[in-house]
C-alpha cells in the first residue's frame, strides 16, 4: 500500500518517520492491541503472585501463553519505540544527537523484544 | 550563521496547572516509564527460564520492600496510561471533546487508576498472603 502519490512524497519515502500517517496509525493499531492484551497481562501476574519458577514456567509453555505472551511483547515494544520516538522529536534539537537516540531506542527495543519472545518460545518448546 | 538567542515567554512558570494538561503529560510520563516496565518484564521472563534459582532470586529483588514500591509504581504507570489510552483513542474517534466532558472522563480515568492499582494490589497480597 502506497501512502505517496507526488514524485516528492515517493522520493522522501517517509516511512517510520513522524511525518506521514503511517506511524500515528501504527500507534493507534499497536493501542488498541495492547488494551486487551495489557488486561490479560496484569491479571496473570497477580494470579502469579509470589510464584515459583515451576509453576511460571508451566504457565508459559501452554500454548495459549506463548501466543498471548508472544503479542503482547511485539505490539508492546513497538508502541514503545513509535512512542519514544515522539518523545525524543519533541525533546532532542541536535539533529546528530536525535538520528542517534533513535537509531539506540529502536535497535534496543528490538533486541528486548527478541530476548523475550525467545525465551518465551524456549519454554513452549519444552526447552 | 550562529544562532542568536531570542528572548522566550514564559510558559510553564506562570500557566495554571488544569487537569488536561496535568494528564496530557502524566500520559506521556507514565509512557516512559513503562518503558522502565518492559525492561523488568524481560529481567523477570528471562529469570523464569534459566532456572529454579534463578528465578527465586529475582523474585526476591521483587518482593523485597524496595521492589514493591518499584512495581507499586510500575502498576499506577499501566493503569493510568491504559485508562488515558482508552480515553485517548475515544478522541481519535471524535467523541467527548466537550470540555465538561473532558474534565468528566479526565477524573473518571484518575479515579479508575487507582481503583484499580487497589484492586490488583489487594488481590495479590490475598493471593501471596503479604
Amino acid at each position: 500500500m502506497t501512502l505517496r502519490k507526488s514524485p516528492i512524497g515517493r522520493a522522501r519515502g517517509h516511512g517510520s518517520a513522524q511525518e506521514g500517517t503511517t506511524q500515528w496509525w501504527q500507534q493507534r493499531l499497536t493501542a488498541i492491541a495492547l488494551v486487551p492484551l495489557s488486561i490479560w497481562f496484569v491479571t496473570s501476574m497477580v494470579a502469579l503472585t509470589g510464584a515459583e519458577q515451576a509453576q511460571v514456567a508451566a504457565w508459559l509453555a501452554s500454548r495459549r501463553t506463548a501466543v498471548m505472551m508472544t503479542l503482547l511483547i511485539v505490539a508492546g515494544f513497538y508502541h514503545l519505540k513509535l512512542g519514544l520516538q515522539v518523545v525524543i522529536e519533541d525533546y532532542v534539537e541536535n539533529q546528530v544527537m536525535k538520528l542517534s537516540v533513535q537509531v539506540v531506542v529502536t535497535f534496543t527495543c528490538i533486541a528486548l523484544a527478541f530476548i523475550c519472545i525467545i525465551s518465551v518460545l524456549k519454554l513452549a518448546m519444552g526447552g | 550563521m550562529a544562532k542568536v538567542p531570542r528572548p522566550l515567554s514564559p510558559h510553564i512558570s506562570v500557566y495554571r496547572w488544569q487537569l488536561t494538561s496535568v494528564m496530557s503529560i502524566l500520559h506521556r510520563i507514565s509512557g516512559v516509564v513503562l518503558g522502565g516496565g518492559a525492561l523488568l518484564l524481560t529481567w523477570w521472563l528471562v529469570a523464569a527460564v534459566e532456572g529454579a534459582e534463578e528465578f527465586a532470586r529475582v523474585q526476591a529483588i521483587i518482593g523485597s520492600w524496595f521492589g514493591r514500591l518499584v512495581l507499586l509504581g510500575f502498576s499506577l504507570a499501566l493503569f493510568y496510561h491504559l485508562c488515558n489510552g482508552i480515553r485517548h483513542l475515544v478522541w481519535d474517534l471524535g467523541y467527548g471533546f466537550e470540555l465538561n466532558t473532558v474534565y468528566r472522563s479526565g477524573w473518571t480515568v484518575v479515579v479508575a487508576t487507582l481503583a484499580l492499582t487497589l484492586l490488583s494490589w489487594l488481590l495479590g497480597y490475598a493471593i501471596r498472603g503479604g
